[in-house]
């Protein structure tokens, strides 16, 4: 597979031909945030907090979806995008409850490191503070839909790695939701194999093993890799 | 025709499941499935025509659909819930679409479903409790010329003024239709 | 079907034709204006006047005065019979043979028609769209034929290149390049698709050319399918057009019988296919990859581009998407040659655009206008300006997309550039006529209203920014907002538009972007007083700190 070099913030780069910019990136040690992303799942573009600066493009290209070019320049972490990755952060903060004191996730939501790394100590937005179910119906795990932040992850895994098609989104726009089936209680799934696979995705809060509390809930977010990798590739990487 | 409040009995609850076998709307359903060899990306095309024949799309229709195009019931849901032409609930026996596209609006659509929303005592995308009425809204219904316009049972009347929409809907309440009930 | 038989079938139309035609307006508009009534009055009429081998009453597409419907045109002396009722229909066949008439007549050099320029809709108001006979009778399908017999996909690429056409969609990317791509692109299996989701509230151009025309679309779409070698289309067209949908499906049922679809099209080696899609309500599947996704079965969520649909498009394979006016525009270019059609309009936009006109004018419908012409004389002349002495505060071009162009800047040319520069797009044609009663702030809530409920809520910046951008937009219209909010709002525009990962969400805030610009002081008069009078001394402690500004809580 033939080599590429590109520039990214300056730092001259060497990455395969297929590879996208955010893994080019992240091999060549330059961190570009991401919230819908996750290594192991398909990738959407749906977050834009990987959006980057490329030469020659008047639009802002998402890194994860965004292939390597010979002598592609890259500018991963202007003011203007510092600028837009916050807002963007504080639109999510603003869009459903996320109070982290009391939250499982606190300490260890991908939320929260990132309002943390963009400095973000308010909000400008109106808090939207819908009321929202929590469902706990599943014997394993539960669903906290103040906590969603509709990156999808969880109905990736389970289509695309578990093969389920447990989870999907229901409605549209501001009035989205993560279901289960025909959005039945997650307990009563017919489909779900309770394979977790979801809860290990989520980056937030929202999905949680049952008897977590405050802070407690941390995951293994490599395992979707390793599985996804030992099937595609026969290689079990630990 | 059937009225649609004839539909809703018929369906609601959970005896439906054995009747279904008998209904015949499932089995033209089916045909119209068929006709498209069972293919998933002809779940659009399919629920049209569900909501063509029930009124409405309800777990026991959905999950039919999804069962025979061999799709997981959250894509189905998924599906049916997106898009703003299907609709999960009953429908009343009489369907009123104020056009709330720009022109319609420039001139005045808003009072018009405003007076609407006041007399029936319901808001856009609801059902009045006697199950007479539904009020509706649309984007643009492309009647720009006739602007504002309304939809009646399917009919599109132009240049409707409040009064002109609450004779309609009051005539509507007032009378029984489809002749089912002779006194 | 060989060449022969479109000029025997031409023939036979012609020979039919009778002293007198009443072409009735069959298009949406008149129809619910009880058109349907007043046809079979005049087919009442002429039967019972013993005239049948003298008239011809003809249902036909738009007759394009909308406002005046339901509309009735006389051959060959050209009258329009306005606002014609059932029981006016005597009097209208009497008036044929120089009898007087009560109903209002107008004729085609009224102002409205005057500035006009037919090419999309030549047919339109002329032909039976049930009928393909009569579309033949107007030369229909002989460029199909042209094509076919002369012309090698390379060279009808270079037909349409040479001709200018843009993408009539809104965003105006030109066609030749687009279908040239697409050819390049190797593949085994390509699609056509054509995109009649027209969604934008105030917007009816291609509903007409649908219910007016439909086989000029088709033809259109089976010369596209040969250039870029397709086997397949597919029209797209929303639930909310039922009479198009049913014309089309007649179409396509006849276009089949007549060998015009399937297989060895006109005896010709190539063969092409078109079924129609049906939307179910979403302003989104306008946006290409969002269409394809929905002719897949799925929700209608976009993709992100690269890669672009002419690569990877429906089911994965190469696909050409262009709309319902753009595909009518293939045959004539073909027939007429690209040189003419280059003749027509300005230096970058070639050939004529279609709009809807509507709102605060007197003269509402459906235009066609070559390229170039002036806003002010399309408001004034076509639409006869505001009606009864009101005066035009602001024309709304693009829907959703577009925005608000100030009565001041009613000079501008139309054409794709100079709307772009106000801070407007062309769009798909709607074109609303608003008057100073208008809230222009209101409007601008209007089109926000609208983005969140049509957001397919992938991507943050439009899921959240667009509500953000509403409710601050209903702050001030209560005017509860301060400069702190209308910054905010402002940032929130810049940020959506350039972070969405869609067209609808990266235009979206060009409604409020062009009203800022243009009417922004109607933005200021609404906000709080900046020195804080004493019932504001709430707002005013907060001073210092944006007003809304809250604490992330739990940090």
């Amino acid at each position: 597979m033939a080599a590429k070099t590109l520039t990214i913030d300056g730092q001259l780069v060497s990455a395969e031909e297929g590879q996208t910019v955010l893994d080019a990136a992240r091999d060549a040690g330059i961190y570009i945030p991401t919230l819908c992303h996750l290594n192991g799942i398909q990738d959407i573009g749906a977050c834009r907090l990987c959006l980057v600066e490329i030469t020659g493009s008047p639009k802002l290209l998402p890194a994860c979806v965004t292939k390597v070019q010979e002598g592609m320049e890259v500018q991963t972490s202007s003011d203007r995008l510092r600028r837009y990755r916050r807002m963007i952060l504080e639109l999510l903060l603003a869009e459903r409850n996320h109070v982290c004191s009391v939250c499982v996730s606190n300490g260890h939501c991908e939320l929260q490191t990132l309002a943390a790394e963009h400095g973000i100590d308010h909000v400008r937005f109106e808090y939207l503070s819908p009321r929202l179910e929590v469902d706990l119906s599943h014997r394993l795990f539960g669903m906290d839909h103040n906590r969603c932040i509709l990156c999808t992850r969880c109905v990736r895994a389970c289509w695309h790695v578990e093969g389920a098609g447990t989870k999907n989104v229901a409605g549209r726009g501001i009035q989205s939701r993560i279901i289960s089936d025909l959005n039945q209680p997650w307990g009563q799934s017919e489909t779900c194999t309770a394979c977790g696979k979801c809860v290990a995705a989520c980056p937030t809060g929202a999905l949680f093993n049952r008897g977590a509390t405050v802070a407690e809930m941390q995951r293994d977010r490599t395992r979707l890799e390793y599985i996804v990798t030992a099937r595609e590739k026969s290689q079990w990487i630990v | 025709m059937e009225s649609k409040t004839g539909v809703r009995q018929e369906t609601s609850g959970s005896k439906v499941r054995e009747s279904a076998s008998e209904d015949k709307r499932f089995k033209i359903l089916e045909t119209q499935m068929k006709r498209y060899q069972y293919r998933q990306d002809s779940l659009i095309e399919v629920l049209h025509k569900a909501q063509d024949l029930f009124g409405y799309l309800d777990d026991e229709v959905l999950t039919f659909v999804a069962q025979r195009l061999k799709l997981p019931p959250s894509r189905v849901y998924s599906v049916a819930t997106f898009y703003h032409l299907f609709t999960l609930k009953p429908q009343g026996e009489h369907t009123c679409v104020v056009c709330m596209g720009t022109a319609c609006y420039v001139k005045g659509a808003d009072k018009v479903l405003a007076a609407l929303e006041h007399d029936l005592g319901i808001k856009a995308g609801e059902t009045t409790s006697d199950g007479r009425v539904s009020l509706v809204t649309a984007r643009c219904i492309g009647a720009c010329g006739l602007a504002p316009a309304v939809v009646y049972d399917g009919k599109v009347a132009a240049r409707q003024s409040s009064d002109d929409a609450l004779a309609v809907t009051r005539q509507w309440r007032e009378h029984v239709t489809g002749g089912s009930h002779t006194h | 079907m060989l060449l022969a038989d479109l000029i025997r079938i031409k023939e036979q139309e012609l020979a039919g034709r009778k002293p007198f035609t009443l072409r009735v307006c069959m298009a949406a508009g008149c129809v619910s204006s009880n058109a349907e009534a007043v046809l079979a009055a005049l087919d009442r009429a002429v039967k019972d006047a013993g005239l049948e081998s003298q008239i011809e009453v003809r249902p036909v597409g738009c007759l394009r005065l909308c406002c005046e419907g339901p509309l009735v045109a006389a051959d060959p002396d050209g009258k329009l019979y306005k606002k014609v009722r059932p029981e006016d229909a005597v009097s209208v066949v009497k008036a044929l043979q120089g009898g007087p008439t009560s109903v209002r007549t107008g004729d085609m050099r009224e102002p409205f028609f005057e500035k006009q320029f037919n090419i999309v809709l030549a047919n339109s108001g002329l032909i039976d769209p049930e009928r393909i006979e009569s579309y033949i009778a107007a030369d229909g399908y002989v460029a199909l034929r042209n094509v076919l017999r002369d012309m090698s996909p390379a060279d009808v690429i270079s037909a349409i290149t040479k001709s200018g056409l843009r993408g009539r969609g809104g965003a105006g990317y030109p066609t030749g390049l687009k279908w040239s791509t697409v050819a390049k692109t190797k593949s085994a299996r390509k699609y056509v698709v054509c995109n009649g989701d027209e969604g934008d509230p105030g917007a009816f151009m291609d509903r007409s050319v649908l219910e007016s025309d439909p086989h000029r679309v088709i033809e259109g779409m089976i010369i596209a399918g040969y250039a870029v070698g397709a086997q397949q289309g597919f029209i797209y067209v929303r639930a909310e057009y039922p009479l198009a949908i049913k014309r089309l499906q007649t179409a396509l049922k006849q276009a089949r019988q007549f060998g015009l679809l399937g297989s060895n099209v006109l005896e010709s080696p190539f063969s092409f296919n078109i079924d129609i899609r049906i939307g179910a309500g979403a302003f989104v599947c306008g946006e290409e990859t969002a269409l394809m996704a929905s002719i897949e079965g799925l929700r209608g969520n976009p993709r992100p581009r690269p890669p672009f649909p002419a690569e990877s498009g429906l089911f994965g394979e190469p696909t050409l998407i262009n709309n319902v006016e753009t595909f009518a525009n293939v045959a004539p270019i073909i027939l007429q040659g690209p040189e003419w059609y280059a003749s027509i309009g300005t230096e970058k936009s070639k050939g004529t655009k279609v709009f809807a006109l509507a709102g605060k004018i007197t003269r509402t419908g459906l235009i066609e206008v070559p390229m170039g012409i002036k806003l002010r004389e399309i408001v004034e002349e076509i639409g006869g300006g505001a009606p009864e002495g009101a005066k035009i505060k602001a024309v709304q071009t693009g829907g959703p997309s577009g925005g608000c162009i100030p009565a001041s800047e009613l000079d501008t040319p139309v054409d794709y550039e100079s709307l772009t520069k106000l801070g407007s797009i062309m769009g798909s044609g709607g074109m609303i006529v608003m008057d100073e009663t208008t809230n222009m702030v209101d409007v601008a809530r209007f089109f926000m209203d609208f983005c969140v409920d049509e957001s397919c809520g992938k991507c943050i910046p439009c899921r959240a920014g667009t509500v953000q951008m509403h409710r601050l937009l209903t702050k001030i219209l209560n005017r509860q907002a301060t400069e702190s909010d209308l910054k905010t709002l402002e940032d929130l525009c810049e940020l959506v538009r350039s972070t969405s990962l869609c067209g609808l969400g990266q235009t979206a805030p060009n409604p409020v972007l062009s009203t800022l610009r243009f009417f922004r002081s109607e933005y200021i008069e609404l906000l709080q007083p900046k020195s804080p009078s004493p019932e504001c001394a709430s707002t005013a402690e907060k001073k210092g700190e944006p007003a809304d500004d809250k604490p992330v809580e739990g940090r």
